[in-house]
Order: C-alpha cells, then structure tokens, then sequence
C-alpha cells in the first residue's frame, strides 16, 4: 500500500512522466492474452496494470468487448440517463501564457468581463433553456474574478440553478470555503498535461506551478466540494500516459476524499483565436479517444463521464451509448455569448453547435432520458 | 391470507413491492413500469425533482391518486443536510413521509447509521413518517424504531449491485426482532431475490435499478410485483420445512393399524 499521503508524491512514485520509456515498452508487450484475461474479470475496479493493459495496442483490437461491458456497467450504475450542464464563461482576461491558448496574455484582443448585473441576465438566458445545472468558467485572472464576485454571483444563481459549479483558476481551501458557503460545490480542473517537463515548457504565469495545480481538487474537497471533475487536455503528451496519470490521480481523490465524487472530462485540443495549427505530436483519433473512455470506466464503475461540446454532434450521440454520463449543450465559450454580448472573443471553437433542445432530442432518440435537474440547492446551506 | 395486511403509519398499504422512480429512459416508461408494478408506494429523489413544482416533468408522470409518493433524501452526506432538504420538501409539497437516506460516499452508497440515527430522531419528533434506508444491522433497527420510524428498510447488496440477498443472515435476524414493518432495499437485482426476500417474512421490497434497466421495464415490473406477492403467500402459508432425511410420500409402512 502507498503510505504517501500527497498526490505529488504518489504521482511521483509511480514515474509515469519520468520513466515514459518504460511504460511505453510495458504497453507494448501487452498480448492479446493478457487482454482476454483482463476483460474476463469482473469490470469496475482499478489497478495500474489492469489500465495498462485495457490501453494497450492489443487493447485496442478489443474496443467492442470493451465498450459493451463498459455499457452494461453504465447503464447498471446510472440507469439510462443522460445528464444536461451548460458552461456559462464569465470573464476572458487571463495572465497566464499558455502556449495553446486563446485566452494568453500576450494575445491582444479585446477582452471582456461580466459585470455582476450581466452575469445574472446571461444565467437567465441559460436558465430559460431549460438548464439547472451551471458551469462558471473564467479565464484566470483573480484581479478581473475574484472570490467575492464569484460567491455573490452564486447567491444570485441559487434560486435559478439546483447546482453550480467552477472551472476558473486555482484557490486556497479558505477560497473553496468561502464559495462552498455561497452554494457552489462542484469543481472542474483539469492538470492540462501530467508530464512535469513538458507543463513547464507549456505554462508561464502562476499557472506554471504544476504542484499547486494538482492539489487543487484536494483542497476543494476539503472545503466540502462533493463533485470534482479532472481531465488532462488531450494532444500534449501520449494519451495512455495521460490516461495512466490521471487515473493515479482519481484513485488518490477517491481514497483521499472519499465523500466527493469524481469525473473524468476529455477535452481535445481546439482551434483558438490567435493559436497557430500547432503540430501537435499527440493528436488523439476517435478511436483512441474511445478506448481511453471505455478503459477508464472499466476501472472507475461509478465515476461520471463528461463529454463536452468540443466534439461533434455526431460522434457525441455514438458516445452517449458506451459509457458517457454527463453532456454539455448549446454552449458558448465567451463571456456574454448567451445573451449580452455575443461578439466577445471564445477560448475555443466548439463543435456541436446544437441547440439544448436538439441535443435532448438526441438523447431522447438514442433511448436516455435528459435530465435537467440532478441536485437541490437544500444540500449546500448557502 | 385475507388478514395479512401490511400497515405503514396507520395506513393500509396494498402492495407489498415499492418502486423507485430513477434510471428509466423516459418519464413514459417509468409511468408504464409503475403501473405494470402494482405499486402503491413510489419513491422519487428529492434532488431529482421540483417538489414544490406539480408541473415538474416526472412527478407530473406520477398519478398523485394512485401513488403514495415517498421523497426520499439520496445525495444527503449528513444528518444536517438530511434534515434541510426533508423539512423543504414538506414545507413545499406537505408531503410528510419520507424516506431518509444518508450516504456520504458517493460510490458504495452505503448508509451511515449514526447520522441516519441522529436525523430520524429529529425527524419523527417534527411529525415526519420516516422510512429509513439502513445497512442490515439489527441493533440500529431496534434504535431506529424505538426512535419511531415507521419501517426499517434494510439493504440486500450495496444500491444498483443487483446482488441479491447478501446480508441474509442479518436481515433475518432484523426480520424476527423488529416491531415495526421491514422493507428489503437495495440490491434486489432478480425477480426471485426479491421472492427470497418475501419468504423470509420481509414486510415488503423496493426495487428500482433491477427494473429500470431491464431490456423491458414495464414487463420486469411485472415480474417483480408476482415474485413479492409469491414469496409472501409463501410465506403467509407456511413453506414445508427443510429436512436432512428424505420424506416419502408414500411411505412403505402405511399399510400398518395400531
């Protein structure tokens, strides 16, 4: 048993980032053997080994078997449901540089924040489609957003949403407190890339701390957050490297924190303002994007799977059917773009422009029932 | 068999299978499994719902008339948040039965029986009908109805595992001590778990999961409510006893007068 008590260090142990060779040649002498045996265990639970396997090369001729049982445990663990968020961005001020970004600092264009008046009439606009469940974004610049402005936006947001959460920049715990008080309790982060030479060459700006980056879920969980949402953003580093680490880094939250629940997001790589095609060494391909949602369900039975706008609406309803859990629609990836100002410049292009009523109505074709409300606001005193 | 009947709170309950309301395809299908069930006591998820709302999508698909709709509090990770959202739903909906649940980790689901404690305690002093959902230890069901809940509602398996009886030799010891009904939750992932259930002398079931994701909801329903109804007459009646010797028939020596 790892008596390491902090996911640096556990993460560390493990050498993903500085052994890659290693684990690299490791997949590549997984057999077929190896992956008939691991598919015959029953499905749910994780170890290093059964994911390396499941991410194989050989894994790969298996992607059928793989995605019936990771659909059978779905549908077991979640019924045939599908549940709707939306992300509503509020500020796209940053003062990180991010090499694949359009929000970088060094990119000039005219950048945006919502007042708190604007923030509360684009919720309603989003509200009016039917969302109850919000996802507050920002670019990160804590002068711009701020604790106070996000905890009285939450307090504004309550009557309107029966869950809100953030995917802004990283917090103290006594930050995450403050806004788990205001009635926010879920979290997205994503570590971008697990691969600590590689972050660093990527970040400059107070993102660039990778450590305090990856304890970010840790310190929300203890300030009371129940969901937390990790990802890396798929096209810097090897995919199953990618995967490996951020499955090391969910086991971690699960034993750690243990009464916050996780999920798995999968943002691929997007073209943004400003952003050169970059050659990206490690573009993902559907079928690789699959096997790596499939091989995280057959390890994580009761962990949710997000699938955002990034993909297209026609890969999203064949996804819906593996093992996804959780889907954003109609979303606009600029501050204002709902409502108040529509011109203002997106972090990313989405893909699936469809509208929150066509994409219940997919949801509905594919046999899942849409579910708009999944929470209460009675849970978080606020 | 006509005396046997099942009384929750005063109220005479007909069915002795309780359905929940999450997982289905569709508000439709749910409406048409319940109906196929036979239910008279339906849960429905708080966190789910607008229970203040009668125009809310799913509550508006369960017939008010027929159904006794027992919120219950899933997502609750302590008393404290057990009692915020049991005391606005009734103060929105003036439905004042509830089933309590209390599980602080997401993924097993399984109850906590110190803060479920603490909360029915609570709870039935406010004039709530509670019905809590609780691991299969006998000793917090005797603190539990002693408290005043009006059920104990003991789980077979971990929620959705479709395990079956896997707490069997607790539960029957539930069974045998309880004053107050004893309603097998969780984990009844066949029609004849939910038999086996029945006969043991289980006051009723609650099956969800085993039901909304069956190839054919509306006819698994079915199935559930005739493995209840068959494992209680079995019960009611009296199953021959077990015997390690075999017992025939037609036993050689008939032919002999005393």
């Amino acid at each position: 048993m790892n008596t390491k008590t902090d996911i640096y260090s556990v993460l560390d142990d493990t050498g993903i980032d500085t052994r890659q060779d290693e684990y690299l040649s490791r997949i590549q002498s997984v057999t077929e053997a190896d992956v008939r045996r691991e598919l015959a265990i029953k499905p749910g639970h994780f170890s290093l080994e059964r994911l390396i396997v499941l991410l194989s090369e050989a894994g790969g001729a298996f992607l059928e078997d793989m995605a019936q049982q990771a659909h059978a445990l779905t549908l077991q663990r979640f019924g045939k449901t599908m549940q709707l968020y939306v992300p509503m961005y509020v500020s796209n001020y940053c003062i990180n540089r991010c090499q694949y970004c359009g929000y970088n600092a060094d990119h000039k264009f005219n950048r945006s924040r919502l007042t708190m008046e604007q923030a509360v009439q684009e919720a309603d606009a989003i509200a009016s489609a039917g969302f109850r469940h919000i996802l507050i974004l920002s670019g990160e610049d804590p002068k711009h957003i701020d604790v106070d402005y996000l905890a009285e936006l939450a307090k504004r947001l309550r009557s309107k949403f029966c869950a809100i959460e953030i995917e802004i920049y990283p917090l103290d715990t006594d930050g995450y407190k403050r806004l788990f008080d205001a009635g926010i309790d879920g979290l997205s982060i994503y570590q971008e890339t697990y691969n600590r030479r590689l972050y660093e060459t990527l970040h400059a700006g107070p993102k660039a701390d990778y450590r305090y980056r990856l304890e970010t879920p840790s310190r929300a969980a203890r300030a009371g957050f129940r969901r937390l949402g990790i990802g890396a953003l798929l096209g810097l580093w090897d995919w199953r490297l990618e995967t490996l680490s951020l499955s090391v880094h969910a086991a971690y939250l699960m034993k750690h924190h243990w009464q916050s629940q996780i999920s798995f997001s999968f943002p691929r790589i997007r073209p943004a303002q400003d952003v050169e095609d970059q050659p990206y060494k490690h573009i993902i391909s559907d079928r690789q994007f699959v096997q790596m949602m499939l091989a995280l369900r057959l390890c994580f039975a009761d962990a949710g799977i997000v699938v955002s706008t990034r993909e297209s609406s026609e890969f999203r309803r064949h996804l819906m059917n593996l093992c996804v859990t959780r889907m954003s629609a109609g979303s606009k990836t600029n501050p204002g773009g709902y409502a108040v100002n529509k011109e203002a410049v997106c972090q990313f292009e989405v893909d699936d422009k469809s509208s929150p009523q066509q994409v219940a109505a997919m949801i509905e074709a594919a046999g899942y029932e849409p579910v708009w409300k999944d929470w209460d606001p009675a849970f978080t005193a606020g | 068999m006509n005396n046997d009947k099942l009384i929750i709170a005063g109220r005479e309950i007909k069915s002795r299978l309780f359905v929940g309301t999450g997982k289905f395809s569709s508000n439709r299908v749910m409406a048409e499994a319940l109906s196929a069930s036979g239910a008279e006591i339906v849960t429905v998820a708080l966190r789910r719902v607008d229970i203040e709302n009668e125009n809310d999508d799913m509550l508006a698909a369960i017939d008010r008339e027929k159904y006794l709709l027992l919120p219950n509090t899933s997502g609750a990770r302590d008393c404290e948040e057990a009692l915020r959202l049991a005391r606005l739903a009734r103060a929105a909906s003036g439905i004042n039965w509830l089933k309590l649940e209390v599980t602080p980790d997401p993924y097993y689901l399984l109850p906590d029986g110190g803060e479920t404690l603490k909360a029915a305690q609570i709870l039935v002093k406010e004039g709530f009908v509670v019905l809590p959902y609780i691991n299969a230890d006998p000793i917090l069901a005797k603190r539990l109805q002693d408290a005043g809940t009006a059920t104990v509602m003991p789980l077979a398996s971990p929620i959705g595992s479709n395990r079956g009886l896997a707490t069997r030799e607790s539960i029957e010891i539930i069974i045998e001590q309880a004053t107050v009904p004893v309603v097998v939750d969780a984990g009844l992932g066949r029609p004849s778990h939910a038999a086996e259930a029945m006969e043991m002398g289980a006051d009723a079931v609650l099956v969800n999961t085993a039901i909304a994701s069956a190839n054919d909801p509306v006819a698994m329903a079915r199935a559930f409510a005739m493995a209840a109804e068959a494992g209680r007459t079995s019960f009611v009646t009296g199953a021959a006893p077990v015997l390690k010797t075999a017992s025939a028939s037609s036993p050689l020596t008939g032919f002999l007068r005393d």
